[in-house]
């Protein structure tokens, strides 16, 4: 079939309906590093515009940090470019087993596996040590990777409300008849920056003999107090059966992610994981770079300790000037205005007083639940977070929102 | 309770609702929100356990199971089916 007028409006129909339904996404091009302060060209052919950003993953400024982009140089010069293959032909080279024995370490695992992202990892784990016969409950809220990676596995799922472990033990308790049991959540929840409660959900497992899986995507490099996550925030290193990461957030933000954990879970992986074996191998550039970071942050916990710091000001300077905020104790800083058109016109409010963040409605968060995410980075400083709080009041003071509850709030924008 | 809608309000409302949620038996649960069609699964098997019958995946749509009215036409009729 040519691709003619019938097919391309079947397309363009489609377009269509995602600008009507307004969940149209258009991109903004950069034309500086990924840092706290960007050059941006919005809308297209426009001139640039100078901004802070507060929505990048960039938790610990190491994204255009020199000793990371000087390791990355001397890895491309001393292994080259690309592999040209999958990890298990000819794509594995000597920093692709260290950087997963540097992982292990790190995250107090047994044994690790690199996947091209952590978007790949959460895609291929499931149906590679799952079957029919075993049962997958998951968080509601669990990022949309993990979901996919479910629809891929044959192995029976369901779910749990989101952080509610009496919820969660009835799932158990239905399931128990099932040869296994994974109980699977995000560390950090990406949309409202809570914490999963791993310590009481490591409690649940071993009373139902189940496993647990954790992404820790926005976690690793910063959660605990020495950035090793999740677990560590909880206290319960060394008792997750199944973490997925990404290099692609905190550890350096190019890309690449993992599944760390038991031995045998990693083996079957690296034996039967479909996104593993059937793309190529992470190139020797960026593992030289995720060396580097991960060498940084077992120097020291200075870039975690900032990132506290910098969350725990710019909470406090939100709060103070009467925004409403998702509680958390994380980097992610939901700033909440429940209507998803104020969602839109704050967004771009900020934009035109040199704030980069971006509003979220749904389906990406609940009905009536649409904010704007901010995310705190290492690499801001005191001035880009009190220029930022500036803006966030004078365009929070234009729609006369700060010191309203949620009922008035919505009462004056709706749902 | 033996009321058909009345059973399924309460898993819904058991299952899904958070605290502030109202739910009534119109109440669009998968458009509006309340349920994603990811963890619509587990109604469909409370609904097969319960009324031992079995709902064909291309029957069991996020427009059939979009409020608990719909969702008792649905089992209705497939438990008409098996009388007849």
């Amino acid at each position: 079939m040519s691709y003619n007028d019938r097919v391309r409006g079947i397309y363009q129909k489609q377009l269509d309906e995602i600008r009507e339904a307004g969940i149209f996404k258009q991109e903004r091009y950069i034309h500086s590093p990924q840092a706290p302060d960007i050059e941006v060209e919005f809308p297209s052919g426009a001139d640039l515009k100078r901004v802070i950003n507060v929505c990048a993953n960039n938790y610990l400024g190491l994204s255009s940090h020199p000793e990371v982009i000087k390791a990355a140089h001397e890895g491309l010069d001393a292994r080259g470019y690309g592999m040209s293959s999958v990890r298990f032909i000819c794509g594995t080279q000597d920093i692709h087993r260290e950087l997963e024995k540097v992982v292990t370490e790190f995250l107090g695992t047994e044994d690790t596996i690199l996947f091209p992202s952590c978007m790949d990892a959460n895609a291929g784990v499931f149906e590679a040590i799952l079957t029919k016969d075993d049962i997958m409950i998951s968080d509601r809220l669990v990022h949309a990777s993990i979901v996919d990676g479910m629809r891929l596995c044959s192995a029976e799922h369901d779910t749990y409300k989101h952080g509610d472990m009496a919820h969660l033990e009835t799932k158990l308790q239905q399931y128990k008849d099932k040869r296994l049991r994974v109980i699977i959540n995000d560390g950090v929840y990406s949309m409202d920056g809570d914490t999963a409660k791993l310590d009481e959900i490591v409690k649940l497992a071993e009373a139902y003999n189940a496993l647990v899986f954790v992404d820790d995507s926005h976690a690793s490099g910063f959660i605990g107090k020495t950035g090793r996550g999740t677990p560590e925030k909880c206290g319960v290193v060394g008792k997750m059966d199944i973490i997925t990461t990404t290099f692609g957030k905190a550890l350096g933000g190019a890309s690449g992610g993992c599944v760390s954990g038991r031995s045998e879970i990693v083996e079957m992986c690296r034996q039967k994981a479909r996104p593993y074996l059937f793309s190529n191998a992470m190139a020797p550039v960026i593992i030289s770079g995720v060396l580097k970071a991960l060498e940084i942050l077992k120097r020291s916990t200075e870039l975690r300790d900032k990132l506290e710091e910098n969350a725990r000001y710019w909470r406090k300077g939100l709060t103070e000037a009467g925004f409403i905020l998702k509680k958390g104790d994380t980097p992610i800083v939901p700033v909440m205005l429940f209507n998803a058109k104020l969602s839109q016109d704050f967004s771009r409010d900020l934009y035109a007083e040199g704030i980069y963040a971006i509003g979220f409605f749904f389906p990406v968060v609940a009905k009536g639940q649409a904010r704007i995410r901010t995310q705190l980075s290492a690499g801001h400083e005191k001035h880009h977070l009190d220029k930022a709080l500036e803006a966030f009041i004078k365009v929070g003071k234009k729609y006369m929102i700060l010191g309203k509850t949620e009922e008035e709030v919505i009462t004056m924008y709706g749902l | 309770m033996n009321n058909l809608e009345d059973v399924i309000l309460e898993y819904v409302i058991a299952e899904y609702a958070e605290e502030d949620d109202k739910v009534t038996y119109d109440t669009p649960l998968i458009s509006g929100g309340l349920v994603d069609s990811f963890s619509m699964v587990s109604l469909k098997r409370f609904l097969e356990v319960k009324y031992k019958i079995s709902i064909p995946d291309e029957d069991a749509s996020p427009e059939a199971f979009d409020s608990v009215n719909k969702i008792a036409e649905l089992v209705l009729r497939f438990t008409s089916k098996k009388q007849a």
